[in-house]
């Protein structure tokens, strides 16, 4: 699915990188546990997280993800969005849960990546 | 090329620094993106460590065509049993630590899946001095 559909199938609010809307994302993954992300292999992932730290952009800019699902109205620092524009990295907030995003996401066909 | 760079205990906002500075010049140096992920997965993970469990430290980065070292030398406390430390899920982080999204006890090991030679040497009221060794 496209990142537009993910904004708009989780009612979600673009923070930054309205101009990578476009972009195809194949795979999720929900996670709190940075050291999680960090074993994961695949690139382009959509991280669903309800950490709102710098530790959450700086784990997608290492992992090679560029873009990150916040849930429950999880708003990001400044810093942090300045952090992300600068690598280029797609903030998106939605007021669902973690459950909920997930559940919906996966049933409009966003895969796994276990 | 030779790189050094330091590392602040405690300074959560900052941890990363180093990590994306060197990404930035491997990337700059036209290393596969395969790499370059592996390298800086396994610092970013040290470099956490440096910045949540020591007295503070710093990063010594030496890159070849062939290979790229990594020293990451802190000043302390050291790891009593870096076997034990080495065990996945065993931890000793605080909740400050796993507020940030780390403290799994999952960190060293996977700095060992990253790289192609891994070295500890600590102990207890010591430095601990990692190296590791990345051929690209």
């Amino acid at each position: 699915m496209k990142l537009s559909d993910v904004v708009q199938i989780v009612n979600g609010t673009v923070l930054c990188g309205e101009e990578n809307l476009e972009r195809e994302v194949l795979l999720g993954f929900s996670s709190d546990l940075m050291s999680d992300v960090l074993t994961l292999l695949a690139d382009d992932i959509l991280l669903i997280t309800g950490l709102s730290n710098n530790q959450a952009i700086r784990t997608a800019e290492m992992s090679d993800i560029s873009h990150i699902l916040f849930v429950r109205d999880k708003v990001p620092t400044p810093t942090m969005i300045s952090l992300a524009e600068e690598h280029n990295i797609t903030l998106i907030t939605t007021p669902y849960s973690m459950f909920r995003s997930s559940g919906l996401l996966f049933k409009h066909g966003l895969d796994p990546v276990y | 090329m030779q790189l050094e760079y330091q590392v602040n205990s405690g300074d959560f906002a900052n941890a990363g620094k180093v990590s994306s500075e060197i990404k930035k010049i491997l990337k700059q140096l036209s290393f596969s993106t395969s790499h370059i992920k592996r390298i800086v997965v396994a610092l970013y993970e040290a470099e956490v460590n440096v910045v949540a469990h020591s007295y503070g430290g710093s990063v010594s980065c030496h890159i070849a065509p062939d290979k790229v070292r990594l020293d990451v030398i802190d000043t302390g406390p050291g790891i009593a049993d870096v076997e034990l430390a080495m065990t996945e899920g065993w931890s000793t982080a605080t909740q400050e630590v796993r507020e940030m999204g780390f403290g799994a006890g999952m960190g060293l090991s996977n700095i060992k899946k990253n790289c192609d030679y891994m070295s500890i040497d600590s102990g207890k009221d010591k430095p601990t001095h990692m190296t590791l060794i990345f051929e690209v």
